[in-house]
């Protein structure tokens, strides 16, 4: 299990326990949050579940996958913390995890 | 709309799933119940042919969301539960338990169900469908080493059935009535490239092969007998041959129905008061010009949003460009729009080395692209469908200059 904070765009901060082994984004549609479409479900086709990852814990989150950088390079107001949320697996590592959401998906 | 009405929703699939989701998301204070004919809550299908298959998700991992949600957020939900008529005037549904529902707002999210093959034996054991969940606990039951899954269909359900069949170790043969693979969806240089990976993957094809019986043993499917009277062993089959809306509910009661249930930009049908999403809508897709039934679950997610945005005042949704996608083996196929009036296709990259795209377009207007392994050219070939903007066909054609030279 680990805490994670998601900040809508309009600064609606939602505090979740979610389960090892889910991703990021799994934790947040699972609870209703607005702000992460996930279209695709997690399979990396849509880049609508794209997050800001707090600047403490960019290195704890890892490094994006090839597939990932060529969908974000193409979603909107992408920035160096820009991750798409399926691709991020939750970890107890992750306890405490902030992240934020964009204006839109689309 | 009044927020404190009573919405019921029928179907409780992706798009009646993601519905109740956002109607409460949106602010919606009526009550809202959900009917569902399957026994578990409203979870993702696309899986079941992919990940799901391989053991890869479970049960929990494919709900939409938890079964506490519903209680949570007083989404009164009826699993094993369908209706059996809407009596318009009354603004009540009969459903399958005998008892009467009434409601302010309904919201028919019925789907479509596979199409059976009319032909003798379809009924053995054996001969299975893949939509549900209950139909991929069953395929997967079934499938294995040393057996053999006949597949018939070799559209986009039967080529991922086919992968995860491989996976999973069952030898896999697939049967095609046209000469070839993805024949009404795709062009033939896709069909040519999946034929080449499915092959090097092991599956063996049966091109231009009409199914006329499926024989059996002891009420198990044994083999699948073919209009030119060979027969094709196996221990089970897959049929994959498409899908048919489940609009009679609607018919019964009165509302237009086209190819499935006809609505507006904000998924209404011509009874104010009903809506339709998914599925089962015969809907307006304006980039195109024209009305038409889609089975995708971007689909499913785009008309649940319309229907819960006119139910709670929302602004609509922006205009969306279609899109869905397909994984078999390492392979990520993702397509945008759909290839009405094409008057050429530009295939941009190599085949050969699995990371190409299609594109269709009339004039230098793109209408669609099928992009493998080539997520710049699916990201940007949606935006520039989208904007109904020229394109250069030669840099299109060109991979050295980038998606984004391309479209700038």
């Amino acid at each position: 299990m680990a805490k994670i904070t998601y900040i809508e765009h309009n600064g609606t901060e939602h505090v979740i326990d979610v389960k090892t082994g889910l991703s990021v984004m799994e934790g947040a549609v699972k609870n209703n949050i607005p702000g992460i479409d996930a279209d695709c479900g997690g399979a990396c086709a849509c880049a609508t579940c794209h997050v800001y990852v707090d600047e403490a814990w960019r290195d704890k989150t890892g490094a994006s996958s090839a597939m990932e950088e060529s969908m974000l390079d193409f979603a909107e107001n992408v920035e160096p913390n820009s991750r798409l949320s399926c691709q991020i697996k939750v970890s107890d590592a992750l306890d405490g995890l902030v992240v934020r959401m964009p204006e839109s998906q689309h | 709309m009044s927020v404190d009405q009573h919405a019921v929703i029928l179907g409780a699939g992706h798009a009646g799933g993601t519905a109740a989701a956002l109607l409460r998301q949106y602010g919606h204070l009526g009550p809202i119940t959900l009917v569902g004919e399957e026994p578990i809550v409203p979870y993702q299908r696309p899986p079941l042919s992919k990940a799901w298959l391989k053991g890869e998700a479970d049960a929990d991992s494919l709900a939409l969301k938890p079964l506490e949600f519903y209680a949570e957020h007083n989404i009164d939900f009826r699993a094993s539960t369908t209706a059996t008529a809407i009596h318009r005037d009354a603004k009540t549904v009969t459903l399958s338990d005998g008892s009467e529902l009434a409601y302010d707002i309904l919201i028919i999210a019925t789907g479509a169900r596979a199409i059976a093959l009319p032909i003798p034996g379809a009924d053995l054991a054996g001969v299975m469908f893949l939509r549900t969940a209950a139909d991929a606990e069953r395929l997967k039951a079934t499938v294995g080493p040393g057996k053999r899954l006949a597949v018939v269909g070799g559209g986009y359900i039967g080529l991922e059935v086919a992968a995860s069949g491989r996976a999973l170790g069952a030898d896999v043969v697939v049967l095609e009535r046209e000469p070839r693979l993805l024949a009404r969806v795709a062009c033939e240089t896709l069909s040519d490239f999946f034929k080449a990976q499915h092959e090097a993957h092991g599956v063996t094809f049966e091109l231009g092969a009409t199914a006329a019986a499926f024989v059996g043993g002891g009420g198990h499917v044994t083999g699948v007998t073919l209009a030119d009277g060979r027969t094709i062993a196996c221990d089970a089959v897959v049929v994959g041959v498409g899908a048919a809306p489940n609009d009679e509910i609607a018919r019964a009661c009165g509302l237009d129905v086209a190819r499935g249930i006809v609505v507006d930009l904000e998924a209404r049908t011509s009874d104010p008061a009903i809506f339709a999403i998914g599925d089962v809508a015969h809907r307006p897709m304006p980039i195109y010009d024209r009305m038409f039934r889609m089975e995708s679950v971007p689909n499913a997610l785009e008309q649940a949003k319309q229907a819960a945005s006119a139910i709670t005042g929302r602004a609509a949704p922006a205009g969306e460009v279609p899109w869905q996608w397909s994984d078999q083996y390492d392979l990520k196929l993702q397509i945008a729009g759909y290839a009405f009036d094409v008057d050429e296709i530009l295939v941009r990259g190599d085949p050969a080395s699995a990371k190409f795209a299609v594109f269709h377009l009339n004039g230098d207007l793109v209408q669609a692209v099928e992009a493998i392994n080539s997520p710049p050219e699916f990201m940007m070939g949606k935006q520039l469908i989208g904007a109904r903007r020229p394109v250069d066909k030669a840099r299109l054609a060109d991979p050295t200059v980038s998606m984004k030279e391309v479209a700038a």
